[in-house]
């Protein structure tokens, strides 16, 4: 899309740049990598011989990524406002998430609860591990090297980076999810949100409060 | 109870981030017996491996370069990494 830049004040070259100035994605046209490949031919196999449909693959897809952190949010809330939740949580997170009706599979999941004492906060130093099935897709940011490798070495840096400046007196716990257990936090209700009901709680609970980079915040 | 993981550095898959092997911790929580990833990663079927929880305070980690030595880290390592201190 042609477009001209007289009324800019600097003199930098925007080819190949979009209207608003950002560049293009690149096109995907790189020969196929050998597991790129290995996938392809593993799943045409699969469903050449019956074993499933490309639907049945695209369904199992779709849900994978209609998982979304407001599934977490519930957990939290209904732990906000019911103390008994709370320290069934606290004792079997997993279990807890199964009698509210998520489907969370065989994942073995502990909830950390952060305290005017204690704030706890989860990453994956070895790869991505991620409590899907209740935060859906985790955030590019969270498989990123640096915040891998940062969040173990500097966590309270890396914390201010996101805003969440804790004071001396608080020990940060980090949890490194290294093996079989998956890791949300339960963040310390608001003052603010005291006496609201559970379904309002709950748009209070932010998907970064769950991963303890953030805290939660009232509804814009 | 207090523990030290191992230093060993074996090849293949291993779950036990470098960072923490030779470091002593102590244990938070048990949790159970799991399938071992070292032997999985390679369709080796063995004895199933007791995981255990373990907290390790930042300075015992990094030293005098923690941002606040008494903040701890916690990880899950599989028992037979862990040796007696």
């Amino acid at each position: 899309m042609p477009h001209d830049h007289y009324d800019h004040e600097h003199d930098h070259s925007h080819e190949g740049l979009s209207p608003s100035g950002h560049p293009y994605r690149a096109d995907n046209d790189t020969d196929l990598s050998y597991w790129q490949a290995m996938e392809i031919a593993l799943r045409e196999l699969l469903i050449e011989k019956g074993h499933l449909t490309a639907a049945q693959l695209h369904a199992q897809i779709n849900a994978m990524d209609s998982r979304s952190p407001a599934n977490g949010a519930r957990v939290v809330a209904r732990a906000w406002v019911d103390p008994e939740f709370k320290a069934a949580l606290l004792a079997d997170a997993g279990a807890a998430s199964r009698v509210m009706g998520f489907d969370i599979g065989p994942m073995h999941l502990i909830a950390l609860e952060n305290t005017k004492e204690v704030h706890n906060v989860v990453v994956c130093t070895l790869c991505s591990c991620y409590p899907r099935n209740l935060l859906g897709l985790p955030p590019d940011w969270y498989k990123s090297r640096a915040y891998r490798s940062r969040t173990v070495i500097e966590p309270r840096k890396v914390l201010s980076e996101f805003g969440l400046e804790l004071p001396e007196h608080m020990q940060v716990r980090v949890h490194d999810s290294t093996a079989d257990m998956r890791y949300i936090v339960l963040p310390a209700q608001p003052e603010a949100s005291l006496g609201l009901t559970e379904e309002e709680l709950a748009a209070w609970v932010t998907r970064d409060s769950m991963i303890g980079v953030g805290l939660p915040q009232a509804p814009q | 109870m207090k523990v030290r993981i191992k230093s060993h550095w074996p090849p293949g898959h291993i779950r036990t981030p470098a960072y923490l092997r030779g470091k002593i911790g102590q244990i938070e929580r048990r949790i159970g017996l799991f399938n071992n990833p070292e032997e999985t990663a390679y369709r080796q079927t063995g004895p199933q491996r007791e995981l255990v929880r373990v907290r390790f305070r930042m300075a015992d980690i990094w030293g005098a370069r923690a941002e606040r030595g008494e903040d701890v880290i916690e990880a899950e390592i599989y028992a037979h990494w862990l040796e007696p201190v």
